[in-house]
């Protein structure tokens, strides 16, 4: 958790795009001086399909307070299916996620196609404010360090 | 077998003989068909057009009293009826909370899993198989088999016969002995319920379909709709005038047609009702 | 300990504006692994390239971090720089700093520390970077190209003159396809036949080009440059090295009376022909379903008559396994039939025709030698009616799309018709008239201004015959929704165009995707449109969608291109983006437990079944997966899909996607 001078909560996002359409359409939010919240880091996938959801975890024991996933609109989708495969992942994962207690709203998934900047920009700034509006994840990441320092010990 | 039946208003005013007709030929094939006992409007013509609540919740009422009173499958003589009936269930069928508000406006509950049956439906179920033995007089005749606007569609709601060229009526005709004439005005409007407001153009539109089907040598005029059916024999003073010659080829429903082939008597299926007279068959 | 150095670049003012490039070089340079750390104001200078080959030769640096544009910009450039100071070039990475930071923020601290913070996380990945190698892979020399008509006829052309080799394949007995078919071509009215044949005699005769008539791909297997195609030669029956194409049988055939297909069913043929005259090759072949012999066991007259002894009864199919390269599918489209359409008649009424059969009365070469006679009693007709849209944009018929070809050839219709029947009078109903194209609207106009064509917006409720007219009842929207009827003497349905029977059973054999029109799908609707997802299979013509000839011929042209490139390289060099199944010490021997859930997701059928044997006894031990490299395009979702965690992917493995996702939020 950051706070800036003015005492606002500034939370941590990481965004896991797709290579071919959602990292494009950044790019075009950049090449158009669209400005958007700085609180969203980038980590380029050659395919939504490819994002292991381990990995949103994973940002989330590390400090995240949200996460943003995007790729190619269905039936754009560079490989043909991968963003369907992620969809349907996600939509079990999500379930999972829910029931283990972990807060699904923390995790925005969209779609923004290679010419849709402004829409990356509204993504961002929109994520933001939602989990601005939500304070800092704390839950998880104590949970996960209490897990890595105690260790669960099985009889 | 016993089957629920819905007559629906003109089934007891001007179609009094479609009503007599459907009820003749039912037992000689073996049905009762037996009234859904307090059956209300089926909100055809107007309510559609004027409040989709009251148009869902009309139909809705009649299917859920038939529901109740046991009936899996009911059969709809009109046409407009069955359109609204089978209309409201779709929609119904679509939306639960649509469902849900009107089951509060006529208070029931209801599945809405009854099958509607039209006439022609029903006759193709429960008729068609044991018509041939059953045949006393074959209708040699050539007629027009005109199914007008409400029997085919919405194609995708009723999902019953080809939309733009039905033939369900002239598979039947065909089988009780008669000729049917291949004409472009099957499934063209009559005018409808502009018989009141219009009658000039129902004169106009009924006019087109009768001058052709007497043009092409039909001698009789089959449907299976009472607005069709009053359109094209009450008007046809109108409809003369219209097109400037007196045509005399009758309009008789597809269950006169069937009654008569069975040797039923032409009294008993209400044949004699008809302003256009039927003596020629 | 990793060496890498980090590249900051102020892209002129571009980055430096608003992130502070000096301290982000200088926190770099105290990162875990960084051996040096600098900033520069234009990195993908000349100078600024040699500054990071000097570092990575002074500093033996094994990995290049560099913060600057998009990668999608200048990756290649980075890339190559690295690779010719002797660093694989897979171990260059750029760290985005002007798209995702400098331009979508103001200056800051903020914007600075975000910086930072990517350029960690790219760090962090790069010191997991693995060497990786281009790819190689082998290329037969030689393309399959699957349907004659002008797409099959242009492509094959395109690739021979390149100096490549070409199997050409048509099902039926003559290429030449629809465009044979058509009496003059839109915008400027030249007989398609005598800009066709000299096109499809050139592919007879092209040493480069083989083909096959009467023949139908049967198998496909095999990857990109490596593909085997088994093709099916149907029987003739007719042996083509004896047979001189006199025509003597097709004279003598008793079976005169069979619908013929090249007339759209107005003209008729006999069960021994050549579709047309001009037929490549003119042999003919026996259409075994109406020939006596075939169907009754008796007959024989062709064979009594052919004075070459060319005729050989009951030989089975033959078939050919060739080594491909590339493949082009020109299979071509068809369009309804007007027995599709119930309101206007379901087919029964004879003077109702489709586009296409109008083409064959308009034809010198059809069935009335160019004069517009109707077909019920080879009247003239008067008055003509075109209907267009029929079918196409109209989703309660199935077929949302607009057929495209369908508004200009409507208009050459009628102006061929005002051409013919001087007195005659044509309508056209019409939704929309699209004329986008090169001289086109100017076409349209010249119909309606020059040649009288009368253009009636709206649709046709219904066609019906009486006494002997055709009664054709439309609206016209323009003039506040009058009904119109007219009576009409010939009416001609511009029917949708679909796709030809059996799409989808030979996209299934290639696996390539199809639309749910059936219609071919492309790689990308853009910027790969004669490419389909598999590599080196291409699209051209209108299997992909309906098309005009000059777009038929441009996207032929256009895929011929991208299969010699194919074709043209000593081998096959691609990206190391791909998947890899882990391999250990046995008795394991990998992870993978042969679950096969990643075949059945990935795309491309990349992933084979790989028998893992004792080296002794040669017995199997376990059947694992491994992904074929040249098929593979490195999606990854095999990667996540994998429940054993045994597969993993090129350039964005598991460890470096953590540790990057685990630097960005470590402060």
């Amino acid at each position: 958790m950051e706070e800036n001078n003015n005492n606002i909560f500034e939370p941590r996002i990481i965004a896991f795009v797709c290579n071919w359409c959602t990292y494009a359409g950044a790019d075009l939010t950049g090449t158009s001086r669209i400005k958007y919240a700085t609180n969203v880091e980038i980590v380029r996938f050659p395919c939504t399909g490819r994002i292991d959801f381990m990995l949103l975890l994973k940002a989330f024991a590390g400090g995240a307070d949200g996460i943003i996933i995007s790729g190619c609109h269905p039936n754009d989708c560079h490989y043909t299916s991968g963003n369907f495969h992620a969809r349907r992942r996600w939509m079990v994962f999500r379930d999972m996620l829910d029931f283990m207690g972990i807060d699904i709203e923390r995790i925005r998934w969209s779609w923004v196609s290679a010419a849709e900047g402004a829409k990356w920009a509204d993504v961002v700034n929109d994520t933001v404010g939602k989990i601005r509006e939500m304070g800092p994840y704390t839950e998880y990441k104590k949970a996960a360090k209490f897990l890595e320092e105690e260790k669960i010990i099985h009889e | 077998m016993k089957l629920g039946f819905y007559p629906g208003c003109s089934l007891n005013g001007t179609a009094r003989e479609y009503n007599e007709s459907v009820k003749a030929l039912a037992p000689v094939f073996g049905i009762e068909l037996i009234d859904i006992d307090d059956w209300n409007c089926c909100g055809a013509s107007a309510a559609h057009a004027v409040n989709r609540d009251l148009s869902l919740a009309l139909p809705a009422r009649t299917l859920a009293l038939a529901e109740k009173q046991g009936f899996d499958e009911i059969v709809v003589p009109c046409a407009a009826c069955f359109n609204r009936l089978a209309v409201a269930q779709y929609e119904l069928n679509k939306d639960e909370m649509l469902k849900k508000s009107v089951e509060k406006s006529i208070d029931m509950t209801f599945n809405n899993d009854i099958k509607i049956l039209n006439v022609v439906q029903f006759i193709d179920k429960y008729i068609k198989d044991k018509i041939l033995e059953k045949i006393s007089h074959k209708f040699e005749h050539q007629v027009a088999c005109y199914y007008g606007c409400l029997l085919v569609r919405p194609n995708k709601i009723i999902d019953f016969d080809r939309v733009e060229d039905p033939t369900s009526l002239d598979e039947l005709m065909q089988l009780i002995g008669a000729t049917p004439i291949d004409w472009g005005f099957k499934t063209e409007c009559c005018g409808a319920s502009l018989s009141i407001a219009r009658t000039d153009l129902v004169a106009k539109l009924s006019g087109n379909i009768v001058k052709d089907a007497a043009d092409r040598g039909a001698e009789a005029i089959i449907v299976a709709c009472p607005m069709c059916h009053s359109n094209l024999d009450m008007r046809r003073p109108q409809i003369d005038e219209y097109v400037g010659e007196k045509i005399s080829t009758p309009v008789i429903y597809i269950t006169q047609a069937i009654g008569l082939a069975v040797g039923i008597a032409p009294e008993k299926l209400g044949l004699q009702r008809h302003f256009v007279k039927v003596n020629t068959l | 300990m990793s060496k890498i150095g980090v590249f900051i670049c102020h892209c002129g003012e571009n980055i430096s504006a608003t992130v502070d490039c000096e301290r982000v070089a200088k926190s770099a340079s105290e990162m875990e692994g960084v051996a040096f750390a600098t900033d520069y104001k234009y990195m993908c200078s000349d100078p600024g390239q040699s500054l990071i080959k000097n570092a990575i030769r002074e500093y033996h640096l094994d990995g290049v971090v560099v913060g600057s544009c998009s990668p999608r910009m200048h990756e290649p450039t980075f890339r190559r720089a690295c690779s010719e100071a002797g660093l694989n070039p897979y171990l260059c990475e750029i760290a985005n700093l002007r798209e995702h930071v400098s331009w979508v923020h103001e200056k800051s601290e903020a914007t600075t520390l975000k910086a930072i913070d990517i350029v960690k996380g790219v760090v962090e990945k790069v010191r997991r970077n693995k060497p990786l190698n281009a790819i190689e892979v082998p290329i037969t020399k030689k393309a399959l190209v699957i349907g004659g008509g002008i797409a099959g006829i242009q492509a094959s052309l395109d690739i021979a003159n390149c100096g490549q080799k070409v199997i050409l394949i048509e099902k039926g007995p003559s290429i030449g396809g629809h465009m044979s078919q058509l009496s003059e071509t839109f915008p400027t009215l030249d007989c398609s036949q005598c800009i066709l044949t000299p096109r499809m005699v050139e592919v007879a005769q092209h040493p480069n080009i083989t083909l096959y008539t009467y023949a139908e791909l049967e198998k496909l297997d095999g990857f990109i440059g490596n593909f085997k195609a088994t093709i099916r030669l149907k029987a003739k029956s007719v042996d083509y090295n004896k047979c001189t194409g006199c025509g003597l049988c097709t004279t003598k055939c008793p079976q005169k009376k069979i619908p013929s297909e090249f007339n759209e069913g107005l003209g008729t043929r006999t069960a021994i022909f050549t579709p047309f005259p001009q037929a490549v090759p003119n042999k003919p072949a026996i259409d075994k379903e109406h020939c006596n012999y075939y169907q009754k066991g008796k007959c024989k007259v062709c064979q009594k008559f052919c004075p070459t002894g060319a005729i050989e009864y009951d030989k089975p199919d033959e078939f050919i396994t060739e080594d491909i390269g590339a493949v082009i599918v020109t299979t071509g489209f068809n369009v309804l039939k007007t027995d599709f359409f119930p309101e206007y008649g379901y087919g029964k009424y004879k003077d109702v025709i489709t586009g296409l059969q109008f083409e064959r009365l308009a034809s010198a070469s059809g069935p009335t030698l160019g004069e517009i006679r109707r077909p019920s009693d080879g009247q003239i007709p008067k008055k003509i009616v075109f209907i267009s849209c029929c079918g196409s944009r109209d989703p309660a018929k199935g077929i949302p799309y607009c057929s495209k070809i369908c508004c200009m050839y409507t208009a050459k219709h009628a102006m061929l018709y005002q051409h013919k029947v001087h007195d005659g009078e044509s309508t056209i109903f019409y939704m929309d008239v699209r004329a986008g194209g090169k001289n086109y609207e100017e076409f349209v106009r010249r119909a309606v201004e020059e040649d009288h064509v009368n253009y009636v917006r709206g649709r046709v409720a219904r066609v019906y015959e009486k006494n002997g007219k055709l009664i054709v009842k439309g609206v016209d929207t323009l003039l506040g929704a009058k009904p119109v009827e007219i009576e009409a003497d010939m009416v001609v349905l511009a029917t949708a165009g679909v796709a030809n029977k059996g799409a989808e059973e030979l996209a299934q054999k290639m696996h390539i995707s199809y639309d749910p029109y059936h219609f071919f799908a492309e790689a990308h609707p853009k910027l790969k449109p004669v490419e389909t997802n598999t590599a080196g299979i291409f699209l051209a013509g209108a299997c992909q969608a309906p098309k005009d000839i000059p777009e038929t011929v441009a996207s032929a042209s256009g895929a011929a291109v991208k299969a010699v490139s194919l074709l043209s390289q000593p081998t096959l060099v691609r990206e190391p983006i791909v998947a890899v199944v882990n391999r250990c010490a046995p008795p394991m021997f990998s992870t993978c437990v042969g679950c096969f859930m990643c075949e059945t997701i990935c795309p491309y059928n990349a992933i084979e079944h790989e028998e893992i044997k004792d080296r002794r006894t040669g017995k199997v031990i376990k059947t694992v997966a491994k992904i074929n490299p040249g098929l593979c395009q490195g999606c990854g979702t095999c990667v996540s899909f994998c429940r054993s965690k045994s597969i993993d992917i090129q350039g964005y493995t598991n460890e470096e996607m953590f540790a990057e996702v685990t630097a960005l939020l470590n402060k």
